[in-house]
């Protein structure tokens, strides 16, 4: 059964310098919370992993603790581009940042094949595209059967999957509903698991478009309400659109990043 | 030009939408050219029936109006891969004569970093599964170039039958869709020629927009201008996206 910790120390636990660390969402769910509590910690060297990095791993990136990203679509949804990841890739700002570069097609079936206990999975994808010089996680295999070439992508299993889900029971069996992207693959290719929730309820209700995680393959579960803002978490919140809109700037300048970081994420703390 | 995007959907059944200009598009589509024109986002939601602008693919809007709301690998593999969608709509940053797209990186020429774009997305399997693509994005000549510095996305290849070599389903991009005019390829060649002109824009205006020599086809067609109706809508799902937000 997962255990249920503070936000501190589950991240404290299952978070290490040098591990690969998928923090999952589709739009929605994105675990903003945990992602600050890894910054504060300083937890660093890290190779993140995401179809859809965002304002979260642009804060990650600028804080200097990613050595890698492994993604398919870097950018601030609905707004433009993650500035403190192009300083990274454009001018080694603070440190460079090493890319695995994939389609979305690709990633999710990296997260498939992860989650199925498979060294790959096939797809027809990259074909014609200039992606294969981007990565070395991508080559090609024959259908034993037709004799069709296909696209492999090798499986990606992370140390750690961090999640958000609106609730969790006591038992750490955990439900998210709404968009539920490639939440459920990333954290079944996992080797930990850390999920963060809005609510802890006695009882779990079934809902309609809901996946389950059974305690059994979840690490550990933080109650953290809100922790998915600027994010939202289907029936608890809506998206803050205004502060996405808000990090442009923000990220556009290195000085107006850093006193924003300082404000809204290191001088602040989890309870322990 | 958003108005000419939403109308190429009249008659498609199912469109799987890229965000930003095309969202827009097919929405507006839904709204006017083609109310029964089933839409769908890579963040998982299938027949999505906004009542606004999504502010982004993940809006909530998009998944509580879904008939369905499915994983993202399962949007990827059973429903765009196994070829279920008619047309695939998207955006891009560099668009070359063949219709080919780069959203990845930019050449800053020697000794400057590359220049960085946000990457891949969807858009390498949509234009690779889809029964036809169109694209829509204002016209320039840093979008239209003669020569892409990277290939994110296959359009038309290097020319006629090039899909078919790499084996890639469906007619490829159909249709580009910009601020001045329309551009559709050549059936001999695949070359992308400007047919459709919007009213009061010359085809010399065009040309100079363009990084390469573009052709022009003998008679270009000038577009509708825009209905009081397609207008009047658009700037109400505009109002009601913002509102939103």
């Amino acid at each position: 059964m997962a255990e249920i910790r503070t936000l501190h120390d589950a991240v404290a636990e299952l978070i290490h310098d040098g591990d690969t660390v998928a923090m999952e969402g589709f739009t929605h769910l994105i675990p903003f919370a945990a992602a600050h509590e890894v910054i504060r910690q300083g937890i660093t060297d890290l190779t993140l992993v995401r179809m859809t990095p965002d304002v979260v791993y642009d804060q990650l990136i600028g804080a200097g603790l990613v050595r890698k990203l492994v993604f398919s679509w870097g950018g601030n949804p609905g707004v433009g581009s993650l500035h403190r990841f192009r300083d990274a890739v454009e001018n080694g700002w603070p440190r460079p940042l090493e890319l695995d570069e994939h389609s979305h097609a690709g990633m999710a079936n990296r997260y498939v094949a992860g989650a199925s206990g498979l060294p790959f999975a096939v797809l027809r994808g990259y074909r014609g595209s200039d992606l294969a010089t981007r990565t070395d996680t991508v080559s090609t295999v024959t259908c034993p059967f037709t004799g069709e070439e296909l696209a492999a992508v090798r499986a990606l299993n992370p140390d750690v999957t961090v999640i958000h889900a609106q609730q969790a029971d006591r038992a750490g069996n955990v439900q998210l509903w709404g968009l539920t992207g490639v939440q459920k693959e990333a954290a079944l290719a996992a080797r930990r698991v850390l999920v963060t929730v809005e609510e802890i309820v006695e009882t779990l209700e079934p809902r309609p478009r809901g996946i389950v995680l059974p305690g059994w393959v979840v690490t550990a579960v933080a109650h953290v309400p809100g922790g998915a803002h600027p994010s939202y978490a289907a029936g608890y919140s809506v998206r803050d659109n205004d502060a996405y809109a808000a990090w442009d700037p923000v990220s556009r300048d290195r000085d107006a990043f850093l006193a924003w970081m300082k404000d809204h994420v290191y001088d602040r703390s989890e309870p322990r | 030009m958003t108005v000419n995007a939403a109308r190429a959907l009249s008659g498609a059944r199912t469109c799987f939408v890229g965000i930003g200009l095309p969202s827009t598009a097919a929405n507006l589509a839904r709204h006017t050219a083609n109310p029964d024109l089933v839409l769908i986002y890579e963040s998982g939601t299938l027949g999505s029936k906004p009542t606004r602008l999504p502010l982004s693919i993940g809006d909530g809007e998009l998944a509580d109006t879904a008939d369905a709301v499915v994983s993202v690998p399962e949007i990827f593999n059973y429903w765009l891969q196994a070829g279920r969608i008619d047309v695939g709509f998207l955006g891009a940053a560099q668009v070359d004569r063949f219709a080919n797209i780069n959203t990845t990186a930019v050449d800053r020429g020697p000794d400057r970093p590359e220049g960085r774009l946000p990457g891949a997305g969807g858009a390498p399997e949509i234009a690779a599964n889809c029964g036809r693509v169109l694209m829509v994005l204002r016209h320039s000549t840093r979008n239209f170039v003669r020569k892409l510095d990277f290939t994110t996305t296959v359009g038309h290849g290097t020319g006629p039958g090039d899909r078919e070599r790499l084996g890639l389903r469906g007619a490829g991009p159909t249709a580009v869709i910009t601020d001045l005019g329309i551009l559709r390829p050549d059936p001999e060649t695949a070359e992308l020629v400007l047919t459709d002109l919007h009213p009061g824009v010359t085809a010399e205006r065009v040309r100079a927009a363009t990084g390469w020599d573009l052709r022009v086809a003998a008679t270009p067609v000038t577009t509708a201008p825009p209905t009081d109706a397609e207008l009047g809508t658009l700037r109400a799902l505009k109002a009601a996206g913002r509102s939103a937000a």
